[in-house]
């Protein structure tokens, strides 16, 4: 005598016993427990996402907003050359070495550049440009470099190993090494020896809901209004609208890494 | 995961009995200076538990916070150096006689947040 085989979903079906509440249930556990741990249900669909999106945002409090796209435009023919309002402004807001040496950290800086052949000069402030798909969180071998949901890509330092793989991968030159003891960090922005950091669009500022960043802020009290901060996905936005009018550029487009800072008059 | 249970349950037992009067004494330790906090403050959670849990509850905040972008929920390193802070340093960790500062040292548990983190609550901080 052979074993009970049990029934298939099918034979179950034909006797008109329950079968779609059991199967469903057992799906529904594992999508749960897949979106619980940040898996996709669906290539593109994550729980985590339309959860997020469902909760009111905008809020101070309420979490990155994945519907956002932080990213600046840098108007480089308003931008002063020898101005440093931005960079100055930069090290302030975020307690980094108000006079640098070669080996501080660099969260800003200004170049100038020359057009060899017509001779024309401009100045651009470079910082991380916030890409889209970011080389440096590709690299990243422990998962400390990441991009959020609204698209500033960070360093965790809990998890930062100091490797500086990120700093080799950035085609911007964006990021910096701490490479001695800090004192008086900002409550706000912590830092240490060790880690790899680089810009994060304020991300403290932006978090409590404030719209504007260090930099920006300078450059308007300076007069030169080059900066411009907003969310790239408001159609509405001031960098939005600009972006849309005016002629602007990502640098490096051709590594097709989509950074979100972008600029005019280059 | 066992050792790490252990390693737990050891340091809370270290930390009741350092902080329970019965055992008091004259060791060879100075025994933790625990400060009041501020004044007009109520702390997230019961002494008992924050004792024990909050290096759980502080390391959960961290990811949502860095990674999520959620800043004033319950656990909040920030929020504990706002009510903690020494009223003579100004400080959590600056001197041995500061609340975290005080307490690591006598259950000889290393910490390292204040490498990056700030000791002292904003207000201090910002000024000249």
């Amino acid at each position: 005598m052979s074993a009970p085989v049990p029934p298939t979903d099918e034979e179950r079906r034909a006797s008109g016993e329950p079968v779609a509440a059991t199967t469903r249930r057992r799906w529904l556990g594992a999508a749960a427990a897949a979106g619980a741990s940040g898996l996709a249900l669906a290539p593109g669909v994550r729980l985590i996402e339309s959860a997020r999106a469902a909760a009111p945002q905008g809020a101070a409090g309420a979490g990155a907003n994945p519907k956002v796209r932080w990213g600046l435009l840098i108007d480089t023919t308003k931008c002063a050359s020898g101005c440093t309002d931005c960079v100055d402004a930069c090290n302030a807001e975020n307690g980094l070495d108000p006079r640098p040496t070669p080996t501080s950290a660099q969260w800003m800086r200004k170049v100038e550049i020359k057009e060899i052949k017509t001779g024309r000069k401009s100045s651009v402030p470079m910082l991380c440009q916030h890409c889209a798909e970011p080389p440096c969180v590709d690299v990243c071998p422990t998962g400390a470099s990441f991009k959020r949901v609204d698209g500033i890509v960070l360093v965790d330092r809990h998890i930062c190993i100091g490797c500086r793989y990120c700093m080799m991968a950035c085609p911007y030159k964006a990021r910096s090494f701490v490479h001695e003891t800090l004192t008086e960090q900002k409550p706000d922005v912590p830092r240490g020896k060790g880690c790899v950091e680089s810009c994060t669009l304020c991300v403290h500022r932006i978090d409590q809901g404030q719209t504007t960043t260090a930099c920006q802020d300078a450059c308007t009290r300076a007069g030169h209004g080059a900066i411009v901060f907003g969310d790239l996905n408001d159609p509405q936005s001031e960098i939005a609208q600009r972006v849309r009018q005016a002629a602007s550029v990502q640098l490096r487009a051709d590594l097709k890494i989509d950074p979100g800072v972008r600029y005019q008059g280059l | 995961m066992r050792e790490t249970r252990l390693l737990r349950l050891l340091a809370g037992l270290t930390l009741a009995a350092c902080l329970s009067p019965a055992t008091a004494g004259d060791g060879r330790t100075p025994r933790p200076a625990i400060d009041k906090a501020r004044a007009g403050t109520q702390c997230v959670a019961e002494p008992a538990v924050m004792r024990r849990e909050h290096p759980q509850m502080l390391k959960h905040q961290r990811d949502d916070t860095v990674h999520g972008g959620i800043r004033g929920a319950k656990a909040s390193l920030k929020a504990c150096i706002d009510c903690h802070a020494s009223p003579t340093s100004g400080s959590v960790a600056q001197t041995d006689k500061d609340f975290c500062a005080s307490c690591h040292a006598y259950a000889a548990v290393r910490i390292d947040c204040f490498e990056c983190h700030s000791t002292k609550p904003q207000r201090v901080a910002v000024k000249p």
